[in-house]
């Protein structure tokens, strides 16, 4: 790659966006109790001006004519025919994610003050928060894959120490460990993908792997798709490893908020799309990414039907979002630029969504049984209306956020034509409809209705601390959609990545789509209406349902699934070698070695002091020889 | 500054240390300790002189030194490093001083006295030096034995409840392996003699002999199975769980931190360049034994209740990777191999200190009975926690270098162990997570009354408290490295890169 024009030097300090917030994470881990008053402000503060710097250096790079900036930082290893160079990689596609990343994360930073200010733990809080967005940003702004891996698995111990930050509950602990384990297995492939990248090609930097991929043979790069697709499935909670995401809204609302709805889960679509002149060269990763999205879509937006807890419905939302993200980065050049959208999108509003559920769970005392809730429009007015703006923007309400980004990758699917067009055109329309139910059931259960709060609960809109982000996150769940679909279009923008998008020809035409998917939406909606805004809710979720109810109930039986494949088998093998090990091995080696001795208890008639002079023997023996030397070298 | 003898010095001055030491009155054991601490830093400030003056472009060997010891039998005294072993006496160096430190207010128990522990602990600092600064096969097998003796005495002597069965054992096992060697090491010498004329036990004589591949393979084994022993490998490990439980600490840490690695250095140093052709042959023996152990022993680490054997268990899945970048021999893996050596030391190291306070805080070995340390000791907690993730390899830590580069290199030559092996980081990630749920989350134990039994829980809970400054300043520098070699690992690399390709160049091809 070469530059012709000089790259401007705010550029080449854009290893400072990385390092503020981890400067920050440091202070606060290092500085102990003394930074306890001020440690949160200081950690809100390298936040923001991350984000600052991240708008400028986005302006600098639009006014560039290559659009893309590669800063060398330092060597990290090299050895052999192996050269990973720590280095940036600034482009429209790390732009964008490094806006969302610094946006949303100031903005959740600053919820978090009002959200914990009564935690003694805060100054903790606050200081994993900057580690999330140092790792993060370093998982984006990386210019190789082993960049990426390590800012990956940096995010993972972040959101590891997150989910468990109240670590006094077993549950959070357990979360917190079933996540770490669940991406770790994604993790050896993401890190076999790199192996094969290098032992083909004896090289991990982006620039040289794309540049190389014509010279690999077909197969192997099915198989680096493939394994990216894994190590992808597993952050973005993806089927089959989608099991660990419900789990982590153990850990405090600003966490699911920033890290388990709009940046982390989404860096799976990241990884895909970066890894775009790879998955161009294989039709067949891209088909297997597909599927996994088109199911991974019904799977998410089924079980979120199912549950009463206000924070799993908004997390198999998010498994469900995601998985459109991967249907549209699967659909190859027509959809890369849709996904990523998308995901611009879904961060503003299911950021919003989750901090509404983590003011009403403020003004609830942290209940977050839906059946509890009703009737809270009138005590939360602000948090009602944000909270319904980015409902609105979810569902696909005309003209709201989720409709331009949504229908955009619905069309795209129906843009593949032949049955596999109208297959995933058809699901991705159904989960739309399901989107619709499930959101609308969970507005009506909370804001509506009677309320069924418990004993002793007096809710009470939150401080401005907390509501002036979810007002931001409202504005930007309204109006970032068409921005970014009509005014800015970021087809454009992400040009120099995806190249230029072909002008699609149109199975059915684009008002005919959207019109499809409105009437499906409201369809969704009125069925909810129909079968919770009606009649009164039980505080206690009926024990006689359908199978399919019960079955989304226990999330489609995927922990079952992993405990009679995995877990349980895995522990009966554990205690097998246990055993195994103290009597088979270590019987048969020392029942060898005192049959040499010829007696069963040789290893106890050694300890008589057998062995105790032997040692002190060797040790005169070393010492006369020691003593014989040095005569020999002063004689 | 090339002039100083500086191996010479790192293996007399602990020794005469420990001579002094020892010969304190009983009254003294102030001043022994202080002896001993100042003993070690001095050896380490020799360690980092000896890395400040050489050249890692330079010879493949230097600091050399060589007096004749035994002319009849061809043996000298004969010293000299390359990358590798200056690595191994960095971390040596490091180390002792840190254990000191760990042991500062431990009291001896009875019929032993601390000034033993300080005398032992010097002594096997000398023989550790003397175990990598060896360029003569006798010498190195001199050494070799030599370490055996400080080593039984600290664990018999000063180790916990089962500390005689598990020292002889040890012990047993160590010899067993040292005379099979020893018949390798006198094999050596009649080949060299028949081939040279002359008989030798140089290293740089030996490593250029064109012995019969039958008879390496034989040779081979004999060092092989010492070295695998040391390690260890499985199925040879079943000591180290016992003596790395009954262990003092400080004996724990040296044991699986440096004491191991002679094992795996050996492999290195001695099976590769002097049996090339038995190296390539048997490598798939040795590969499968280093992966199936990187299974096995992170499933039974999975399965411990004890926090020491736990640790050690862990140590020997970790030791199967390094085996793995030792045999797969292409300059990334084996490179990786010697870096993951030295982060293990660190890594493990500092996992096994921070056990260490953990138990002398709850007074049990027992994973069950350190609940909720996160609540109680925060800051031992989160050094606890550091341990852990170097200890599962995230990136990050240094250990994440080593263990990258072991599976990046092995995998073009060998794809089959490697994909096998990395998914031992999943395990690894397990084993780990366990322990930090299991000890340091949930709630402390005088918060559970019900089970935990009201008078000796609050008893509990009143000896947890968080890190001295003493024991600050102890875990505070591996700490530090474990970041610096995670981040910036590139300079150990640069030490380590020209004596791995020597040394596979020895082997033949190897490049890659």
């Amino acid at each position: 790659m070469e530059t012709v024009e000089t790259v401007p030097a705010l550029l080449n300090a854009s290893w400072l966006l990385i390092a503020l917030p981890l400067a920050g994470a440091a202070v606060l881990l290092l500085g102990g109790r003394r930074t306890d008053r001020w440690g949160h402000l200081l950690a809100t503060g390298t936040v923001a001006t991350a984000f600052g710097l991240a708008v400028l250096c986005t302006v600098q790079l639009a006014g560039l004519d290559e659009r893309s900036v590669s800063v060398d930082l330092f060597t990290f290893i090299r050895t052999g025919e192996l050269d990973v160079q720590a280095g940036l990689l600034l482009d429209p596609l790390s732009a964008v994610f490094v806006l969302l990343i610094t946006g949303v994360g100031a903005l959740i930073h600053v919820y978090s003050i009002g959200y914990m200010a009564h935690d003694p733990a805060r100054r903790r809080f606050f200081a994993y928060l900057n580690l999330f967005v140092a790792a993060m940003l370093l998982l984006v702004l990386g210019n190789s894959y082993v960049a990426l891996y390590v800012g990956w698995e940096g995010v993972g111990l972040a959101s590891y120490l997150l989910i468990a930050f109240w670590h006094t509950r077993p549950a959070a602990a357990t979360a917190a460990k079933k996540a770490f384990l669940m991406n770790r297995v994604g993790d050896v492939g993401l890190a076999l993908a790199i192996f094969v990248m290098f032992a083909q090609l004896g090289t991990t930097s982006y620039a040289e792997v794309f540049g190389g991929v014509g010279l690999l043979a077909g197969g192997t790069v099915t198989a680096i798709g493939l394994l990216l697709l894994l190590g992808a499935c597993g952050k973005s909670g993806q089927f089959p490893l989608q099991a660990w995401l419900p789990d982590a809204m153990e850990g405090p609302t600003p966490v699911s908020a920033l890290i388990h709805a709009a940046t982390m889960v989404t860096a799976g679509v990241y990884l895909i799309a970066r890894s775009a002149p790879l998955y161009d060269a294989t039709p067949t990763a891209r088909t297997v990414v597909l599927v996994i999205g088109a199911l991974t879509l019904l799977i998410g937006a089924v079980v979120g039907c199912a549950f009463d807890d206000v924070k799993k419905v908004l997390a198999y939302s998010t498994v469900s979002q995601i998985g459109y993200m991967f249907l549209a980065v699967g659909l190859g050049p027509a959809g890369y630029a849709a996904g990523i959208a998308h995901l611009l999108t879904h961060g503003f509003f299911k950021a919003g969504l989750f901090l509404g559920a983590g003011s009403v769970m403020h003004a609830m005392d942290d209940e977050t049984d839906m059946r509890r809730f009703g009737g809270l429009a009138r005590r939360l007015p602000v948090t009602f209306v944000t909270f319904g703006l980015g409902y609105l923007a979810l569902i696909g309400f005309p003209f709201l956020s989720g409709y331009w980004t949504k229908d955009a990758i619905i069309e795209a699917a129906l843009d593949r034509g032949g049955w596999s067009g109208w297959l995933l055109g058809g699901v991705a329309v159904l989960g739309a409809g399901l989107t619709a139910f499930y959101m609308t059931r969970l507005m009506l259960m909370t804001f509506f209705g009677k309320a069924r709060w418990r004993e002793g609960v007096h809710p009470h809109e939150s401080p401005t601390v907390m509501t002036a982000p979810m007002v931001v996150l409202a504005v930007g769940s309204v109006a970032a959609g068409f921005l970014l679909v009509q005014v800015f279009p970021l087809t454009d923008w992400l040009e120099p990545v995806f190249g230029e998008p072909a002008e699609a020809a149109h199975v059915v035409a684009p008002a005919l789509v959207s019109l499809v998917v409105t009437v499906v939406v409201a369809a969704g909606v009125l069925t909810a209406w129909l079968v919770v805004g009606r009649r009164e809710v039980p505080t206690t979720a009926p024990a006689r349902v359908s199978p399919l109810v019960t079955a989304a109930r226990r999330g489609l039986y995927a922990d079952a699934v992993n405990e009679a494949l995995v877990m349980r088998p895995g522990t009966l093998l554990t205690r097998a070698l246990v055993w195994v090990d103290a009597r088979g091995v270590d019987g048969l080696v020392t029942g060898a070695a005192a049959g040499l001795g010829g007696s069963s208890s040789l290893l106890g008639r050694l300890q008589t002091g057998f062995v105790r002079s032997y040692a002190l023997g060797i040790l005169g023996g070393a010492v006369l020889v020691a003593g014989a030397l040095l005569a020999g070298t002063t004689g | 500054m090339s002039d100083v003898p500086w191996l010479l010095l790192m293996i007399v001055v602990p020794a005469i240390g420990a001579a002094v030491v020892a010969a304190l009155p009983p009254a003294r054991e102030a001043l022994a300790r202080q002896l001993t601490l100042a003993v070690s830093v001095l050896v380490l400030l020799l360690a980092v002189g000896a890395t400040a003056s050489f050249d890692p472009a330079g010879a493949r060997f230097q600091h050399v030194s060589s007096v004749d010891w035994i002319p009849e039998f061809g043996v000298s005294f004969a010293l000299g490093v390359d990358g590798i072993a200056l690595a191994m006496l960095l971390l040596t160096g490091l180390l002792v001083p840190v254990v000191i430190g760990a042991s500062w207010r431990d009291t001896a128990p009875a019929n032993a006295s601390m000034r033993a522990f300080w005398a032992w602990l010097l002594l096997l600092e000398s023989t550790l030096v003397g175990v990598f600064a060896a360029t003569d096969v006798f010498l190195f097998y001199v050494f070799f034995e030599a370490m055996l003796v400080p080593m039984y005495f600290l664990i018999g002597s000063f180790g916990g409840p089962a500390r005689r069965y598990a020292a002889v054992k040890f012990f047993l096992y160590s010899l067993l392996g040292g005379l099979v060697m020893l018949a390798a090491v006198i094999g050596l010498f009649v080949v060299s003699e028949s081939e040279l004329g002359r008989g030798t036990f140089a290293f740089d004589a030996l490593r250029q002999l064109d012995i019969d591949p039958g008879v390496q393979k034989l040779l081979f084994a004999g060092f092989a199975l010492a070295f695998a022993i040391k390690s260890p490998l499985v199925p040879f490990h079943t000591w180290l769980p016992d003596a790395g439980a009954e262990a003092p600490i400080a004996g724990s840490v040296l044991l699986v931190g440096v004491l191991d690695k002679v094992g795996t250095y050996g492999f290195l140093r001695y099976c590769l360049p002097l049996f090339p052709d038995a190296s390539r042959d048997l490598a798939p023996w040795v590969l499968t034994l280093a992966v199936a152990g990187v299974l096995y022993a992170a499933l039974l680490a999975v399965g411990q209740t004890d926090l020491k054997r736990l640790v050690s268990y862990t140590s020997i899945a970790h030791f199967g990777f390094i085996a793995l970048g030792i045999f797969a021999a292409t300059t990334e893996a084996a490179t990786g191999a010697v870096v993951y050596m030295v982060n293990h030391g660190i890594a493990t190291g500092l996992l096994f200190l921070v056990v260490g306070m953990v138990i002398s805080r709850t007074g049990s070995r027992r994973v069950a009975d350190a609940r909720g340390l996160a609540e109680t000791a925060p800051v031992l907690a989160g050094v606890f926690l550091v341990a852990g993730l170097a200890s599962l390899a995230l990136p990050g830590t240094g250990s994440f270098v080593g263990e990258f580069l072991v599976l990046l290199g092995a995998f073009p030559e060998r794809p089959v162990f490697t994909v096998v092996a990395t998914v031992g980081i999943v395990l690894a990630a397990l084993y780990v997570l366990l322990l930090v749920q299991r000890t340091l989350h949930g709630p402390p134990p005088d918060d559970a009354a019900p089970t935990g039994g009201g008078a000796t829980a609050v008893a509990v809970r009143a000896r947890v408290r968080d890190l001295t400054r003493l024991e600050t300043a102890v875990v505070a520098p591996l700490v530090a490295l474990v970041v610096v070699l995670g981040v910036y690992p590139q300079p150990l690399i640069d030490l380590v890169t020209p004596a791995v390709e020597a040394t596979l160049a020895d082997l033949g091809g190897g490049t890659r």
